[in-house]
C-alpha cells in the first residue's frame, strides 16, 4: 500500500520534471536553430553596413537596425507618459469604480487584439491621412501595442505602495498628485521600469502591424517622415527570398532580435532584485 | 507645466490621468469603428450568412468566414488542450517540488518562451520543426492511428507537416508561460498551513497536490485557461507560416486549414476588390468579437475567484 | 531612475536631430514578383547617381491600392489593370520586365527536365481530375519514364500573388473546364477534388514540394533554379515540349504583340512560337497621370529608363527577362504624352 502511494509519487513527480524540461527545451531548441543558422552571418558589417542587393556579397542589416530601434524608441516615449498615468488613475483614483473597471477590460482587449489589427488601424487613421507611409506610423502602432502593458504593470505596481506610506505623505499636508510623484514612483519606479523593458521586448519584434505602417526601407533612413527600415519586415521578406545571402542575412537578423529580446526580459526580471539588493 | 499650478495641482493631475485613461476607450471604441465600418460592404451584402457559409472565392467574389472560423477555434482549443497538462506540471514543479535556487532560472527560461517573436515561431516552424514532425509523428500516426475508429479520421492524411495540428502545437508552446505564470500566482496564494497539516498525516506530495492544492485553485486555472485561449485565438505570424494556408474544413487534423488572422495576413496585401478587402476586414471584426467574448468570461471568473 | 531618464531625453535629442539628408528618395510598393530585380536595380542605381528608390514588396493589391491613395510615387502590379480603370483612377501603365514561372515537382528517381507535361493536364492535376502520377494523361506525355503508382498533392501560393495571377490565367486559357470552375486572379478558389496544400510564399511553396512525396508546385523560376527543384518540360502552343531557359522566356517575349495592346496591358502566357515557354509574365509600373510632384516622378521615370537600357544585365543574372527595345520606345513615347505636371507641362522629354 505504501509502496502504490510511494511510486505514484515517483511517477508524478518524474512527469512534472519531464514537462519543465520539454517546456525549457522548447526555448533551447529554437535557440539552437538561430544560432545554427544565424551565428556565421554574425560580424561587425552586420550593423555598419545597409541591406545589400539580391544575390551580392557583403552587406548587412544597419539601416534596419538603425529604424528599429528609433521607431521602438519612439513608441515607448509616445505611449510611457500615457500608460503611467492612466495606470496611476486606475490605482489612484478609479480603484473599483464602473469607469475604471471598464477601462480595465478594455485595457485587457486592446491587450489582447492581435497586432495585425492594430496595424490595419493605424494604417486607415495615420497612413491615409498623412498620405504615406513613414516612421511615424509605426511608432505609433507600436506605442498602441506598447501601452496596455505599460498601464497594467503600471497599476499593478501603484497598488503595492502600503497606504500607510500615502497617509504618511497626506499627514504632512502635501498634495496628492505629489504624494503620488514623490513618494509613490520612486517606491515602485523599478517596476514601472521593468515594465517599460517588457513593452520594449513586445514590440520589437512586431511584424505586421509595421508592414502597413512603417513598410520599410533598403537604404539608412533616419528621418520618421519617410518609410522607416526596420528588423521584422526585412527580416520576413529576406527569409522567404530565393537569394542565400538574403537568407543568411534574414536568420542572422532573427538571431539578433530575439537575442535582444530575451536580454531585455531577463534584466527586467533581474532588475528589481539588484535594486532591492544595493538598498538593503 | 506642474509646477505652476501648486493649487490645482491635484485637479490637474487627476484630469490629465483620467484623460490618459479614458484615451484607452477612445482607442478600443475608434478601433471597433474602423472595423465595423470597413466590414459593412460585406456584411450588407452576404448579411448573417457570411458567419456560415464556407464559400471563399476571391474570382467570383463569394465570400464566408467559415473557414476561417473553423481553423481558427480547433488550432486554438489543441493549444489549450495540449499546453493544460504541461503548463500544470509545469507549474506544480517550479512552485512545490523544484528547489528554491533552480526554480528561478527555470522560471525565467519558461517565460522567456512568451518573448521569442511570434515570426520566429513562424520561420522556426516552418523550417525545423514541421519537416521534423511530418516525418516522425505523422508518419508513425499514420502507420498507427489512422486506423481506429472515431480517432483515426483526426490522422488520416499525408504527412506534410503543417496543418492544423501542427498550428495547435506551436501555438501550445507560445501559450505555455502565460498559463504557467498564471497557474503558479494561483498555487502561491494557498495558505501554507493546508499543506503542512496534510503532510502531517503523512501524505506524500502527489496526494497533497491533487488532493488539496489543486481543488483549491479549480477556479483560477479556468480563468487562465479561458485567458491563454483569447491570447492564441489572435495569433498572426506563426500561424500563417505552419497553418497550410487551405480555405477549405477537414476533420483531419493533418490537413491544410487556415486561420482568420493567417487569412487577414495572406490576403490583405493583394485584395484589390472592394468586397474582398471589406470580407477580410469582417473577418477581423468576427476576430474581434470573439475575443471579446473569451477575455469577458475570463475576466468575471477570475473577479469571482478573487472575491 | 533620473538617469535613465537623462538616457531616455537624450536619444530623443539625438533622433529629433535626425532631420531628413538632401538627397533625392523616391518610393514604390507593390508586386513581390520583380522585387529582386528592382532591388538590384536601386542598389546600382543609387551607387552611379546619388538617388535612393526604396522599393519595397507588399504584393500587387497593395501597389495599386498605395498608387490609388497616392501614398507612393510609383506603384507595381504583376497584374495588369484594364484601360477603363486605369482611365477611371487617372493612372498609366507600363511593363517593366519580365519573368516566367515553373512547375516543379518531387518524385522518386525523376531529375530535372525529365518530365513533360502540357497545360491542360496542369489544370486537370489541379482540379483533381488526374489523381496519380501514373495516369494514364502524364503517362502518355512520358513514355520514356517509370512512373510510381503515387498520389499526386498540389502545391499552391497560399497568400495572393501574382504568382497566382499569373498561373491560373495560363490555366484559364489552355483549359475550358478551368476557366468555367476556377478562373483567373491572385487567389482563386482551389478545388477541393485534389489534394491540396498552400504554402507562403514562393519559400514555402518550395518547402512542401521539396518534402512531400508526390508533390507539384509552380514558382518563379529564380526559385526553381537557387534552389535545386525539379522543374519539368512544358508542351507550348505550337505543341513542342521546351525547357525553361532563358532562351524559351525570350523566344516568348519577342513573339508578343506590344504594339496593340491599350494601356499595355499583355499577358505573355500561351504565346505562339517553337520556342516559346507558354508561362512567362510582364509585370507592371503604375504611375499618376498627372503629377503634383514633376520632379519626383521625372526621378522615377529616369529610374526606369536607366534600368532599360543598363539593367538588362543585372535582370538577366536574376533570371529576369528584360524588355525589348522597340517597347521600351513605345513606353518613352507614352510617358513624354501622357505624363504631365499639374501645370500641363510633360514631365519626361
Amino acid at each position: 500500500m505504501i509502496a502504490t502511494r510511494k511510486l505514484k509519487n515517483g511517477i508524478f513527480k518524474g512527469l512534472c520534471l519531464a514537462a519543465t524540461l520539454l517546456g525549457v527545451g522548447i526555448l533551447v531548441v529554437i535557440l539552437f536553430t538561430l544560432f545554427q543558422k544565424g551565428l556565421a552571418g554574425l560580424n561587425w558589417a552586420l550593423f555598419t553596413e545597409v541591406t545589400p542587393g539580391p544575390d551580392a556579397q557583403g552587406g548587412g542589416l544597419a539601416n534596419a537596425i538603425v529604424g528599429s530601434v528609433m521607431m521602438t524608441l519612439l513608441g515607448i516615449l509616445i505611449a510611457t507618459p500615457i500608460g503611467v498615468l492612466a495606470g496611476t488613475w486606475l490605482a489612484e483614483y478609479g480603484q473599483q469604480s464602473k469607469t475604471a473597471d471598464t477601462i480595465r477590460f478594455l485595457n485587457g482587449m486592446l491587450m489582447s487584439a492581435p497586432s495585425i489589427l492594430i496595424g490595419l488601424f493605424v494604417y486607415q487613421m495615420v497612413v491615409v491621412t498623412m498620405g504615406h507611409f513613414s516612421g511615424w506610423a509605426g511608432s505609433i502602432a507600436l506605442a498602441i501595442i506598447a501601452l496596455p502593458v505599460i498601464i497594467s504593470t503600471t497599476e499593478e505596481m501603484l497598488k503595492l505602495v502600503p497606504t500607510s506610506l500615502r497617509e504618511a505623505g497626506a499627514g504632512l499636508g502635501t498634495p496628492r498628485w505629489k504624494v503620488t510623484v514623490k513618494l509613490s514612483y520612486r517606491a515602485v519606479g523599478t517596476g514601472i521600469i521593468t515594465g517599460i523593458l517588457l513593452s520594449v521586448a513586445r514590440i520589437s519584434g512586431e511584424t505586421a502591424p509595421l508592414l502597413f505602417t512603417a513598410l520599410n526601407s533598403s537604404f539608412m533612413t533616419t528621418n520618421p517622415n519617410e518609410p522607416m527600415a526596420n528588423l521584422p519586415v526585412t527580416i520576413y521578406q529576406f527569409a522567404m527570398s530565393p537569394y542565400e545571402s538574403w537568407n543568411q542575412l534574414a536568420w542572422s537578423g532573427a538571431l539578433l532580435i530575439t537575442m535582444s529580446i530575451l536580454i531585455l526580459n531577463v534584466l527586467s526580471r533581474v532588475l528589481p532584485r539588484l535594486k532591492k539588493r544595493r538598498s538593503a | 507645466m506642474l509646477r505652476a499650478l501648486p493649487r490645482d495641482g491635484d485637479n490637474f493631475f487627476r484630469r490629465a490621468s483620467f484623460a490618459s485613461a479614458g484615451l484607452i476607450s477612445v482607442l478600443m471604441f475608434a478601433l471597433m469603428a474602423s472595423l465595423v465600418v470597413g466590414a459593412w460592404p460585406a456584411l450588407h451584402k452576404f448579411g448573417p450568412g457570411f458567419f456560415f457559409s464556407d464559400d471563399w472565392n476571391p474570382v467570383t467574389e463569394q465570400f464566408g468566414a467559415a473557414n476561417a472560423l473553423y481553423g481558427t477555434l480547433v488550432s486554438s482549443f489543441i493549444a489549450v488542450l495540449l499546453a493544460l497538462p504541461v503548463g500544470l506540471a509545469v507549474s506544480i514543479f517550479l512552485s512545490e517540488l523544484c528547489p528554491q535556487w533552480l526554480s528561478r532560472p527555470l522560471s525565467i527560461a519558461i517565460e522567456l518562451l512568451a518573448a521569442v517573436p511570434s515570426i520566429i515561431y513562424g520561420m522556426w516552424g516552418l523550417f525545423v520543426f514541421a519537416p521534423w514532425f511530418g516525418e516522425s509523428f505523422q508518419v508513425w500516426a499514420s502507420d498507427h492511428l489512422a486506423d481506429l475508429p472515431v480517432v483515426g479520421t483526426l490522422f488520416q492524411g499525408p504527412p506534410m507537416g503543417v496543418g492544423l495540428l501542427t498550428s495547435g502545437i506551436i501555438l501550445a508552446f507560445m501559450i505555455l508561460p502565460i498559463l504557467t505564470s498564471l497557474i503558479k500566482e494561483a498555487l502561491s496564494t494557498v495558505p501554507n498551513v493546508l499543506r503542512e497539516a496534510t503532510y502531517g498525516i503523512g501524505a506524500t506530495q502527489f496526494e497533497v497536490i491533487a488532493k488539496v492544492l489543486l481543488p483549491a485553485v479549480k477556479g483560477p486555472i479556468f480563468g487562465a485557461l479561458i485567458l491563454a485561449l483569447g491570447r492564441a485565438l489572435g495569433e498572426t505570424m506563426a500561424i500563417t507560416f505552419v497553418i497550410g494556408g487551405a480555405q477549405t474544413i477537414e476533420t483531419s487534423l493533418f490537413m491544410p486549414a487556415t486561420s482568420i488572422s493567417a487569412t487577414i495576413a495572406e490576403q490583405f496585401n493583394e485584395a484589390t476588390g472592394q468586397l474582398h478587402i471589406s470580407s477580410l476586414i469582417g473577418l477581423g471584426l468576427v476576430l474581434f468579437m470573439i475575443t471579446f467574448v473569451v477575455m469577458g468570461t475570463a475576466r468575471v471568473l477570475l473577479r469571482r475567484n478573487r472575491k | 531612475m533620473k538617469q535613465l531618464l537623462k538616457g531616455v531625453v537624450l536619444s530623443c535629442a539625438v533622433v529629433g536631430s535626425g532631420a531628413a539628408m538632401a538627397d533625392t528618395v523616391i518610393n514604390g510598393a507593390g508586386a513581390t514578383f520583380p522585387y529582386p530585380v528592382y532591388a538590384k536595380w536601386a542598389e546600382q542605381y543609387n551607387k552611379e547617381t546619388g538617388v535612393k528608390l526604396n522599393y519595397q514588396a507588399i504584393g500587387s493589391g497593395g501597389g495599386i491600392k498605395q498608387i490609388v491613395a497616392n501614398t507612393v510615387d510609383f506603384g507595381a502590379s504583376d497584374a495588369p489593370l484594364d484601360k477603363a480603370q486605369l482611365d477611371k483612377e487617372g493612372l498609366v501603365q507600363f511593363p517593366a520586365v519580365m519573368g516566367s514561372i515553373v512547375p516543379v515537382v518531387n518524385l522518386q528517381g525523376i531529375k530535372a527536365g525529365e518530365m513533360k507535361l502540357s497545360g491542360s493536364v496542369l489544370a486537370d492535376i489541379y482540379m483533381g481530375k488526374v489523381k496519380f502520377w501514373d495516369a494514364a494523361e502524364i503517362a502518355k506525355l512520358n513514355a520514356g519514364l517509370k512512373l510510381p503508382h503515387t498520389p499526386i498533392y498540389a502545391v499552391h501560393r497560399s497568400d495572393g500573388s501574382g504568382t497566382t495571377y499569373n498561373f491560373s490565367d495560363y490555366l484559364t486559357r489552355v483549359s475550358a473546364d478551368w476557366s468555367k470552375t476556377v478562373g483567373t486572379g491572385k487567389e482563386v478558389a482551389w478545388p477541393k477534388e485534389a489534394h491540396q496544400l498552400g504554402g507562403k510564399g514562393n519559400a514555402g511553396v518550395a518547402n512542401f514540394v521539396k518534402r512531400t512525396k508526390g508533390a507539384i508546385g509552380y514558382v518563379e523560376f529564380a526559385y526553381a533554379k537557387t534552389n535545386n527543384l525539379t522543374y519539368t518540360q512544358m508542351q507550348n502552343k505550337a505543341g513542342a515540349f521546351v525547357m525553361p531557359t532563358m532562351e524559351a522566356f525570350m523566344a516568348a517575349a519577342a513573339n508578343a504583340d506590344w504594339a496593340h495592346a491599350p494601356g499595355f496591358k499583355l499577358i505573355l502566357n500561351d504565346q505562339p512560337g517553337a520556342a516559346s515557354w507558354p508561362m512567362t509574365a510582364a509585370t507592371f509600373i503604375l504611375m499618376h497621370k498627372e503629377q503634383a510632384n514633376p520632379a519626383t516622378a521625372k526621378e522615377v521615370l529616369k529610374f526606369f529608363k536607366w534600368g532599360y537600357e543598363k539593367g538588362d544585365n543585372l535582370a538577366s543574372e536574376l533570371e529576369y527577362v528584360p524588355m525589348p527595345d522597340n517597347v521600351v520606345k513605345m513606353v518613352e513615347d507614352m510617358w513624354r504624352g501622357d505624363i504631365k505636371s499639374d501645370k500641363g507641362q510633360a514631365v519626361y522629354q
